[in-house]
């Protein structure tokens, strides 16, 4: 399988603080990628480096063969990654509808065009009906599919997924968890996610690599990287082994 | 011009920068503490002002005397403001703050007119022609005094906030507001607290500059413009940044007045607002914003 | 294309709309001249509202400098006209270019270095003071002691040079107004409007979904500067006299804003309707005022100050929203249908 996504040796520190440290991951494409590890251990400063809100300290990111390091996150978005943040950020005065037709409006600059292709997404996100009720007035499960719909009508090759089952209840986790199995068998996205929630890892992921401080202490295969004794001990400490 | 010459204006642009450092000290405490934009500042000072003119006209009684009773008024006026009118609004959208307090802004420099109408009120003291001569030096004592005045208050407040209890507890609400709540800090009382000192401070600024400034309405908005311009230099949320902003303001307006004409003070002001804003943002004193 | 324009707003709305439209049209012929003068006041506010709103309501970038633009728009067509003879038609598009540029700087000043939230309101407010300051050493341009316009007999309505009587004003003003409608309207549901409104919501947001935010408020800024430019060959020509301290002081700014922030920041109808409201009520204010021996000049400014208390506590999104629930004025939904 070929790399979609090539992150080598990056690093990244804020003001003496080594939030990410010499990290180097392949995501091949069509995978469904997998980025765990305790608080603090710099996912999501990773994902913002892949995304364009930082740039590295030193390494590179190369997204389909190009370097994306050092662009800014509406260049790194218009190259095919779309991104959800962690703490969701919708617009919140405008509708549901609205919030997504401005993703699609990405790729297909006439606003009813891309208000249909706003509607494909809303219905493959199980949010159609809520189109016209005001963002900011959705409940947290709605509000992270919002996320993800918005960000899949920008037609991404690449989705980064931030902690989005973070909050939500076990029978809404796997609602999601089948609408990312979806998005990734059938429309062929590569998603890479962090995710705390490891029943949704275990079920979804083909790849995971594990975070410490920083660095990757681990990657492989989800069965294997659980088992591995530098991730139990990262998560559990000395006395757990 | 004679070196003299030079020297006397920058002394006493200096102590008229001391003087603006204290309005502007009070912006930064509110802005520092209570994240809240107070438009009205400058409006606020003209109250001061015409208030200290009003006491001197018909009671006699000096401003320097009546820096101390004008800054509790205001300390009260502002505690209670911060409680009732702009505690709603610190969870609302900044712009809607500024809006706010744009409108308290507009009511206060026309109804100043309305009751005093737009000839300048001075404050003329038995001493407003005093000066000291210090060598080569000849200081104003209305400067002077004033200046002093101011520097002594700015003190007080700055070892209030370092060493009193409550000047902590501020600090830590303004550090870190959930913190400060679950440390067990009432945050509105600080908040209306830290309202009250910044209105106090620009009390007692209003009471000093009247010795030596001319009070008309419309130098409430140039004092809102020009207490931010200082804040924004000196840093914000910087107490010692406010100060040294105001007194580089101060020497700069004196500077300029002597060697353009003196409309072109204000000119230069806002050249270094815009300077500032562009290249080092957080300030002289401020800390890099992230 | 009227079709696609008007594609889901409500019938009735539409109805209302050309109502009002016919009032204004058919105004001159019942108002007197101090009615007509009101309007004319009344309908400058909208415009200008207008194009101030573009950068606020849309794109979320709080201006409280426009009596730049609206200054710079009159000095450029006035001295144009008094030192070259160059007729106002021909002055507007330079008015507009200069008024444009002046945008540009302090946009590309402001977006460039990160120069937002009240910082860049104050920015703002420091170049027209700036503005002001410097036109009063300016003296090709008057100086302090003012610019003024020939003024001829009035009896004869002059377009090319627009001389003549208040109502040819007053349907010149009820055009732009109208114009700038439509042209609000038409952004507002264009790819630019909606890239506005997501970086007025969430700038942030906005980047992650591929938007150029540099770009898309720059053109906000420019847009907003080339509307306002107008306004003030408008008034140069209205007022005949141009003078620093008036035209670039600070409360010209905030009487542009005071509609709006009065009818509703972001909405198509709201710097309109609190135009009407504003300027009608302070007008009204005023004659009362006169008509019983007070004279006083703080007074109609006070009220403003009012008014915008009241507003932001009581009703921060404006008079409009509220009433457009009230009267269902609203988009219409229920053409968004879609099949499975």
């Amino acid at each position: 399988m070929t790399a979609l996504l090539e992150v080598a040796n990056v690093s990244k520190s804020f003001t003496g603080l080594r939030a990410v440290a010499d990290v180097s991951f392949s995501v091949p494409q069509g995978s469904l990628f997998a980025v765990i590890g305790p608080n603090g251990a710099g996912k999501t400063t990773l994902f913002n480096l892949i995304a364009g809100v930082f740039a590295p300290d030193s390494g590179t990111i190369a997204f389909a063969g190009a370097r994306i390091d050092g662009l800014r996150p509406d260049q790194v978005c218009r190259r095919g990654i779309g991104r959800t943040f962690q703490l969701v950020r919708p617009f919140p005065t405008l509708t549901v509808e609205d919030n997504v037709m401005i993703g699609a409006l990405l790729r297909h600059s006439d606003p009813p065009q891309a208000l249909r292709r706003a509607h494909d997404v809303l219905w493959r996100l199980d949010l159609f009906d809520k189109r016209a009720q005001l963002a900011g007035a959705l409940t947290l499960p709605d509000r992270k599919r919002l996320e993800v719909a918005r960000a899949l009508a920008t037609e991404p090759k690449l989705l980064l997924l931030d902690e989005v089952m973070a909050g939500l209840r076990p029978t809404e986790t796997d609602r999601m968890v089948e609408i990312l199995k979806k998005l990734n068998g059938e429309g062929g996205l590569t998603i890479l996610l962090i995710e705390h929630v490891m029943r949704a890892v275990m079920s979804l992921a083909t790849h995971v690599l594990v975070l410490h401080h920083g660095a990757a202490i681990a990657e492989g295969a989800p069965e294997e990287v659980v088992r591995d004794p530098a991730v139990i001990h990262s998560y559990l400490g000395t006395e757990a082994m | 011009m004679s070196a003299d010459i030079y020297l006397n204006v920058a002394v006493g642009g200096l102590l008229t920068g001391l003087i603006y450092g204290l309005m502007a000290l009070g912006l930064s405490v509110i802005f520092g503490v209570v994240r809240v934009v107070n438009f009205a500042h400058g409006e606020m000072m003209t109250v001061a002002m015409y208030l200290a003119v009003i006491l001197f006209a018909n009671y006699g009684l000096d401003p320097l005397l009546m820096m101390l009773p004008i800054a509790v008024l205001f300390f009260v006026a502002g505690y209670l403001m911060q409680l009732g009118l702009i505690n709603p609004f610190i969870t609302r959208p900044e712009y809607m703050q500024f809006i706010l307090l744009l409108a308290v802004a507009i009511i206060i420099v026309n109804g100043v007119l309305i009751v005093f109408g737009p000839d300048a009120q001075t404050v003329q003291t038995s001493y407003a022609f005093d000066s000291f001569a210090i060598g080569p030096l000849i200081v104003d004592a209305t400067k002077l005094y004033a200046g002093l005045a101011a520097l002594v208050v700015a003190s007080a407040l700055f070892a209030f906030f370092r060493f009193a209890p409550l000047g902590k507890a501020v600090r830590a609400c303004a550090d870190n507001q959930i913190g400060a709540l679950v440390v067990g800090l009432n945050v509105k009382r600080l908040y209306a607290l830290s309202f009250g000192l910044g209105l106090a401070c620009v009390g007692a600024a209003g009471a000093i500059i009247v010795l030596v400034v001319d009070v008309t309405p419309p130098l409430g908005p140039a004092y809102t413009l020009l207490a931010f311009v200082i804040v924004i230099t000196g840093g914000l949320g910087s107490m010692s940044g406010a100060l040294i902003g105001g007194v580089l303001i101060g020497l700069t307006e004196a500077m300029a007045g002597l060697f353009f004409t003196p409309s072109a003070k204000s000119m230069f002001a806002f050249a270094i607002l815009v300077l500032v804003l562009l290249f080092r943002p957080q300030g002289i004193m401020g800390q890099k914003l992230s | 294309m009227i079709g696609r324009l008007l594609y889901d707003v409500p019938r009735h709305a539409l109805w209302l709309l050309g109502l009002v439209l016919v009032g204004l049209i058919a105004a001159p012929l019942f108002a007197n001249d101090y009615l007509l003068t009101v309007l004319i006041l009344i309908l400058y506010f909208a415009y200008t509202g207008q194009a101030w709103n573009i950068l606020m309501g849309f794109a979320g970038q709080l201006s409280l400098g426009h009596a730049l633009y609206v200054g710079l728009g009159a000095y450029v067509a006035a001295a144009l006209y008094v030192h070259y003879g160059i007729g106002p038609w021909i002055g507007l598009p330079v008015a507009i270019l200069i008024s444009v540029a002046s945008g540009a700087i302090i946009g590309f000043l402001a977006f460039r270095f990160g120069v937002a939230g009240v910082y860049f309101a104050i920015l703002t407010i420091a170049f027209c003071e700036f503005a002001r300051i410097g036109f009063d050493h300016l003296g090709w341009l008057g100086g302090s002691g003012g610019m003024f316009l020939p003024v001829s007999n009035h009896t004869q309505n002059d377009l090319w040079h627009l001389r003549g009587q208040p109502v040819m004003f007053y349907y010149l003003i009820l055009l732009l107004t109208v114009l700038a409608f439509v042209l609000c309207h038409l952004m507002l549901r264009s790819r630019v409007g909606y890239f506005w409104q997501a970086i007025r919501e969430d700038e942030e947001a906005a980047r992650s979904l591929g938007i150029a935010t540099f770009r898309y408020k720059m053109a906000a800024i420019l847009v907003s500067s080339a509307m306002t430019a107008p306004a003030g060959v408008f008034y140069a020509f209205y007022y005949n006299n141009l003078f620093p301290e008036q035209t670039f002081f600070i409360l010209r700014s905030i009487e542009i804003i005071l509609g709006p922030i009065i009818g509703g920041v972001g909405t198509l109808f709201g710097p309109v309707i609190g135009a009407f409201v504003i300027t009608g009520l302070s007008e009204a204010l005023q004659e009362l005022l006169t008509l019983y021996g007070f004279d006083t000049p703080g007074a109609k400014r006070v009220f403003y100050g009012v008014c915008l208390l009241v507003v932001v506590m009581v009703l921060p999104n404006g008079i409009w929203p509220p009433l457009a629930r009230l009267l269902r004025l609203g988009r219409r939904r229920d053409t968004t249908e879609r099949q499975p």
